[in-house]
């Protein structure tokens, strides 16, 4: 058995592509994440993170989106190997 | 500057009470509901390439067979649960909406459905156009129609609302609006039936990256994005100087000199050189050649200033910002800036209401109801009030400041510009609460049609012109009726204490100032005649860039922070405008 590996969108590195595990956050910040797309299952590819704590931009399906670096913290993928 | 913004985007706010069947224009922010709109009714809206361009609604009128409705483009919404004003404003409407048509990305089918699937629970009747048709083509999506028509239980019609394909087969399909209405469901339970609705109807077929999305992916990248930002500013400075520039000089300026000239001077020696007419209505002409710029009579200054000195600027801005705003850049500036504006109390989205404001402040304050909450928006409110000065005020600057040397434009500029930075920073620590994060949608780029360029250039040009150009002239006119009557002479010694003693202009200056809070531009035009020293002109400029919002700008500011929020931005405005000119007399 593997054991897949998960980290953070902060961690991940450009180009990095995986799975949303999960969202740690209220309902609140889960809503709005999933109407944009962002929720368990969906596939995503990081694709950039700005310096000094600034957003990261990930790409999920058809869509492109930029999410704060703390919002990042709180969104886990589990990695493609 | 042009106050456009509040005729298309606030007056008609709340919907008039109108026998009309009312059509709600609904879907996600970047679907090209406001191209849609003006397909459908012939109004023009501002359309741009970037989440959150419509903040109010726009109404307009449409036949659908022999009956004439009533059409509203509503602001873009993720879903039915509000995260900012310009989402709340599209709820308030759907509650007064007959027919909704959704107007759905078929490049984002799925995310786009969540928003379909919650109006279809809310039982209205709807129809779908599925916009954007032609690019899901180009990447390789394909969406079979019928079944999504089968699934969904309402009419679906692909649409490319740029050229205008597949409008005359919406307009026929409202009359098959329907509504299903679907229970009520769970966040899950809608997810799973989106992905099945997904699964049945589309299929991705691969195909390469182009080079729209490498550019796309490098300009988010910390080191290629700050190079194509940097590139971008400077060659946006250079673009909208040059084409400004050139105009002047070779169109407006030729034009006033060797047509009107005559034609003042014909009037001059008509009214025999003086008298109260003649200095109301073409100011003080000496020796056979008329100053356009110290003149100021209603046919000299008052034309010259908005038609030769502002105009040309009016029209290389949003030329350049138009081009920037439709290929779809300023998203990905929001990206890079997002962690300097969090230390101003604000995130990055809050650059584009900021950008809009170097265009007029009247837009661009309307454009902070994308911005998610009240704290936020009264920082970008003020710090767009007082730090970033319209086109026309920069015109102005340009003109009579930069003719004392590239220098001393640039202490203005640079003056602004760390008001703007010290005042966020202060505001951000004074100021209860934090600055949301960043969560926005990065639209792809496109590749701009020159005609919708052109036509949203001409929207806000029109605008400039109906809407600032009376009010030039009227400032022009009360300026020389309050002169003629004596009224300056007495606040003038008032007032002189604080403009001499602290700022360290003449007495004068203060009519300039008072003039400030009808037009700017012809406020900046009156320290002309004032023969001030280039330091006293840059204090001068900036002073009034910051002292007090133009009447336009002062009625949104009124409205979209109330009274009291208008009160603090207000003396905030007056304090720091007197500081910073009272440290700058003392520097300079």
């Amino acid at each position: 058995m593997t054991v897949k590996k998960q980290v953070n969108l902060r961690q991940m590195y450009p180009g990095q592509r995986g799975t949303v595990l999960r969202v740690d956050g209220g309902m609140g910040l889960l809503s709005r994440l999933s109407a944009m797309g962002v929720r368990p299952g969906k596939k995503i590819t990081k694709v950039s993170s700005m310096l000094m704590r600034g957003p990261v931009t990930v790409q999920l399906g058809g869509t492109r989106l930029a999410i704060g670096f703390g919002m990042a913290g709180r969104i886990l993928v589990e990695l493609e190997q | 500057m042009a106050c456009h913004g509040m005729k298309t985007h606030v007056k008609k706010r709340r919907g008039k009470k109108s026998g009309l069947r009312k059509i709600l224009l609904m879907g996600n922010p970047n679907v090209g509901k406001s191209v849609v709109f003006s397909r459908l009714t012939g109004v023009r809206v501002i359309a741009s390439n970037y989440p959150g361009t419509t903040v109010g609604y726009t109404q307009g009128l449409t036949k659908v067979g022999e009956e004439v409705a009533e059409v509203i483009d509503v602001p873009g919404t993720y879903g039915l649960e509000p995260t900012c004003e310009a989402e709340e404003i599209a709820l308030e409407m759907l509650a007064a909406g007959d027919v909704v048509i959704n107007v759905v990305d078929a490049t984002n089918l799925e995310r786009n459905l969540n928003l379909t699937l919650q109006l279809l629970e809310k039982g209205v009747p709807m129809v779908v156009a599925l916009n954007m048709w032609d690019d899901a083509g180009h990447r390789g999506i394909h969406i079979d129609l019928k079944r999504l028509e089968d699934l969904l239980g309402v009419p679906v019609i692909p649409t490319v609302a740029v050229t205008g394909q597949g409008i005359k087969e919406l307009v026929e399909s409202i009359p098959a609006a329907r509504a299903p209405r679907l229970p009520p469901g769970s966040h899950d339970e809608r997810w799973v039936a989106i992905g099945s609705i997904v699964e049945q109807v589309q299929q991705v077929t691969h195909r390469h990256h182009t080079w729209l999305e490498s550019l796309e992916d490098a300009s988010v990248r910390p080191f290629t994005g700050i190079t194509i930002a940097v590139a971008i500013l400077v060659g946006t400075f250079l673009g909208i100087r040059f084409i400004g520039e050139s105009l002047i000089g070779y169109v407006l300026d030729p034009l006033f000199e060797h047509l009107w000239t005559p034609v003042i001077l014909f009037f001059s020696d008509l009214m025999g050189g003086s008298g109260i007419l003649h200095e109301v209505l073409l100011g003080h002409i000496m020796a056979g050649e008329v100053n356009y710029v110290e003149s100021f009579g209603l046919l000299t200054t008052g034309l010259y200033v908005p038609f030769a000195m502002v105009l040309p600027y009016i029209v290389s801005f949003y030329l350049v910002l138009g081009l920037l705003e439709d290929i779809g850049y300023l998203p990905r500036l929001a990206v890079l800036m997002d962690t300097i504006m969090h230390r101003l109390g604000l995130h990055g989205y809050a650059i584009i209401p900021t950008l809009l404001g170097l265009g007029c402040n009247v837009p661009a304050i309307l454009a902070t109801r994308i911005l998610e909450s009240k704290r936020e928006r009264f920082i970008a409110a003020t710090l767009i009030s007082i730090a970033v000065p319209c086109a026309a005020l920069q015109a102005m600057v340009f003109g009579l400041v930069g003719e004392r040397g590239i220098q001393y434009v640039a202490i203005v500029y640079g003056t602004l510009f760390l008001v703007w930075v010290v005042l966020g920073f202060i505001l951000n620590h004074m100021i209860k609460g934090f600055s949301p994060e960043l969560l926005i949608e990065i639209p792809p780029y496109r590749i701009p049609l020159w005609r919708t360029v052109f036509q949203k250039l001409w929207l806000r040009v029109h605008g400039f012109l109906r809407e600032a150009i009376p009010i030039i002239l009227g400032a022009v006119l009360v300026m020389n009726i309050l002169y003629a009557v004596g009224f300056f002479d007495v606040i003038v010694d008032f007032t002189a204490p604080v403009v001499t003693g602290l700022l360290g202009l003449p007495k004068e200056a203060v009519v300039a100032l008072a003039i400030g809070f009808l037009r700017k531009d012809v406020a900046v035009g009156m320290l002309a005649p004032l023969a001030l020293t280039s330091e006293q002109l840059v204090v001068g400029s900036v002073v009034l860039a910051m002292f007090f919002p133009c009447i336009a700008t002062f009625v949104v500011l009124l409205r979209e922070l109330g009274a009291v929020g208008m009160l603090k931005a207000a003396a905030i405005m007056v304090t720091v405008a007197l500081c910073v000119g009272g440290l700058l007399n003392v520097i300079l």
